[in-house]
């Protein structure tokens, strides 16, 4: 543990580092990179607390990923075009100031992993992995055969959504919001994590009719990190439409919940930073790799199974037990 | 009119309802013996339509495509469960998971490699094309009817081969209990090996087919995986019987429903908006009724609980 936190220290010397180096060797290509890893990797650290945490293996978190970028790609479709969001029974009209559209962002993915939860969380085990898969896959088909929005060519949204006083279409100014929002969720699964709620939702990872035998509705606890969870990874999904300042149904495919997990894995899961580790090393084998084939996904795929079969405990993991041995 | 389209609609529903059986007990069968979930099925969907493509180009018989559809599926399939999948079984679901999703990843850019981004087209024999006209009214293409023919046969033949063969006692027998059939000399990686075989070389023969209507593709298994694994959560986990069911129940609602919600609602509203909501519903319907059977019976309609 001492050494994963000496890990963590780099880990945020890295994302000071990086995007330093962007603004003094004016790279900004550089620091949309690591603001796309900030973002992907906060998506990680929300299916995290379910995934690694609770046990809940969800292969539907594209549905709050994709849930919080189309609400973000919709308020400020409508802000452009000056529409109304509905007229009735009160009239709404669409936002771009990303302090409007973050809370309600954060209320609809709350409220969409709320539904799927309490349906999902009534199997268990196989049918709830197929479960959350197929709701995700259900929003993904309704985004692509509603036309409004684009359907199957997504929505563009042309500039980024305004902070005050910040220019966001700056890369270094969006970097620092995304940033923000990062140690925000890691901040928020620390102090989840070692909260009594913290203590009775890990326990559950390990044996939940214990959990249950000493009087706690595990039904609940379950649902509020899975709420929680699909939160964090909605409001991921918001900042990553402002970072593309584009929104399709790419971001509700099934491929999208599988990477979200394969942060989470190369990471190591459980581990407060890993998700964060997964998705810069997913990036960087994206980068590297993608320069040099096209299928770079053959790839990725080898290592994967790889990691699975023989590095369980992800890239954290294998520093860690390297640096125990040493010493 | 309107019967005549909805008899037509019913049996498209059944039809694409048989090659989702032909998925889903694979799926289930897998699950069942082996308690594997395997994304990659798909996979050996999309396999199965490419060696059919292939020997179809060189040979220009559709039957012998068939026959290697079936061979080229399990023939991927034998491997690829010797190689990664047979270190699966004793972990838990996440790995199963992820390493399947990784063979997705796999399989799909090899066959990319190997073939290219363009779709492969496969051609339907002349003995099948064409219509024929059943009670008079309703012409209906003899390919598709040739395809619910063939997916009702083989459930015929699962059926038998689990209920009256030798192979069919020892896949019940490692449903129940894998430990005391290995007690007792059955070779049980000799077994699972033949099991993801058969569940393999049926998710190719349905990619073949579907095929031969739509196009061969990389990436065509994927959509059907998922509506197979819907046809799973609602038919029960491990039931050959709840797959069948399930299929065919799923293929004619989500068929049914595409074509006639839009028309339904139009009695309601406007046309435009009606097409536009009907078709956007439409789509989500087999995952409304998974919800509301996953509602009423948590452990699908032939699970056991």
């Amino acid at each position: 543990m001492i050494i994963e936190k000496f890990f963590n220290k780099w880990i945020m010397f890295f994302l000071i580092l990086i995007p330093t180096c962007g603004v003094i060797f004016d790279e900004p290509y550089f620091i949309t990179l690591a603001t796309k890893v900030v973002i992907l990797g906060i998506a990680g650290i929300g299916l995290n607390l379910a995934l690694g945490y609770c046990g809940l293996i969800s292969l539907g978190h594209a549905a709050f990923f994709g849930i919080g970028g189309y609400i973000t790609g919709i308020l400020s479709f409508h802000a452009l075009n000056d529409e109304v969001l509905f007229s009735w029974p009160v009239v709404v009209s669409g936002s771009s100031e990303m302090l409007i559209i973050w809370p309600i962002a954060i209320l609809v993915s709350a409220l969409f992993s709320f539904i799927i939860g309490l349906l999902s969380l009534r199997t268990s085990g196989v049918y709830f992995i197929m479960i959350t898969l197929a709701f995700a896959q259900m929003l993904y088909f309704f985004s692509i055969s509603w036309p409004n929005y684009g359907g199957e060519d997504g929505l563009s949204i042309y500039i980024r959504n305004s902070f005050p006083m910040l220019n966001t279409m700056d890369p270094l100014s969006f970097y620092i919001i995304s940033l923000f929002w990062l140690l925000f969720s890691i901040f928020i699964s620390l102090k989840l994590i070692n909260s009594p709620f913290g203590m009775s939702f890990q326990a559950i990872k390990q044996n939940e009719e214990r959990v249950k035998s000493v009087g706690i509705e595990t039904f609940k606890v379950k649902l509020l990190v899975f709420v929680i969870s699909g939160t964090i990874t909605g409001l991921a999904g918001s900042l990553y439409t402002d970072l593309n300042r584009f929104v399709s149904p790419t971001v509700l495919d099934w491929h999208t919940s599988g990477e979200i997990m394969v942060f989470v894995i190369l990471g190591g899961m459980a581990r407060l930073y890993g998700p964060l580790v997964g998705a810069a090393f997913f990036i960087a084998l994206e980068q590297t790799l993608g320069s040099y084939t096209e299928n770079w996904q053959f790839w990725l795929g080898l290592i994967l199974i790889l990691v699975i079969l023989y590095a369980r405990s992800g890239i954290l993991g294998l520093f860690d037990k390297k640096l125990k041995h040493e010493k | 009119m309107t019967l005549i389209l909805f008899f037509e609609q019913l049996l498209n529903g059944i039809q694409f309802g048989t090659m989702l059986f032909l998925m889903s007990a694979g799926l289930t069968l897998i699950f069942g013996v082996m308690g594997l979930i395997n994304l990659a099925h798909g996979s050996f969907y999309m396999i199965g339509a490419f060696s059919a493509a292939l020997i179809a180009a060189l040979t220009e018989s559709f039957w012998l495509a068939l026959l290697a559809s079936l061979a080229g599926a399990a023939i991927a399939g034998v491997l690829i469960e010797i190689i990664i999948i047979r270190r699966l079984y004793r972990r838990d679901h996440l790995d199963q998971v992820l390493a399947t999703f990784a063979l997705i990843l796999l399989l799909s850019e090899g066959v990319r490699w190997c073939f290219g981004a363009f779709p492969l087209h496969l051609n339907i024999p002349n003995v099948l094309n064409g219509t024929v006209s059943i009670f008079d009214n309703i012409i209906y293409s003899k390919y598709r009817l040739f395809i619910i023919f063939m997916g009702f046969l083989i459930a015929l033949g699962l059926y038998i081969l689990i209920t009256k063969t030798r192979l069919g006692i020892r896949i019940r027998a490692g449903q129940n209990d894998r430990q005391i059939i290995s007690a007792l000399g059955v070779d049980i990686s000799k077994l699972y090996t033949i099991v993801f075989a058969i569940g393999a070389s049926l998710a190719g023969l349905a990619g073949a087919m579907i095929g031969a209507i739509q196009s061969v593709e990389v990436g065509m298994g994927e959509p059907i995986l998922i509506l197979a694994f819907v046809v799973i959560v609602i038919g029960g986990i491990g039931s050959i019987k709840g797959a069948l069911v399930g299929s065919i129940l799923v293929g004619v609602t989500d068929t049914i429903g595409r074509i006639f919600l839009p028309e339904l609602l139009k009695v309601f509203m406007e046309t435009s908006n009606a097409t536009s909501v009907g078709s956007s519903i439409g789509s989500m319907l087999i995952y409304i009724l998974m919800a509301l059977i996953l509602i009423i019976k948590p452990s699908g309609l032939f699970g056991k609980s």
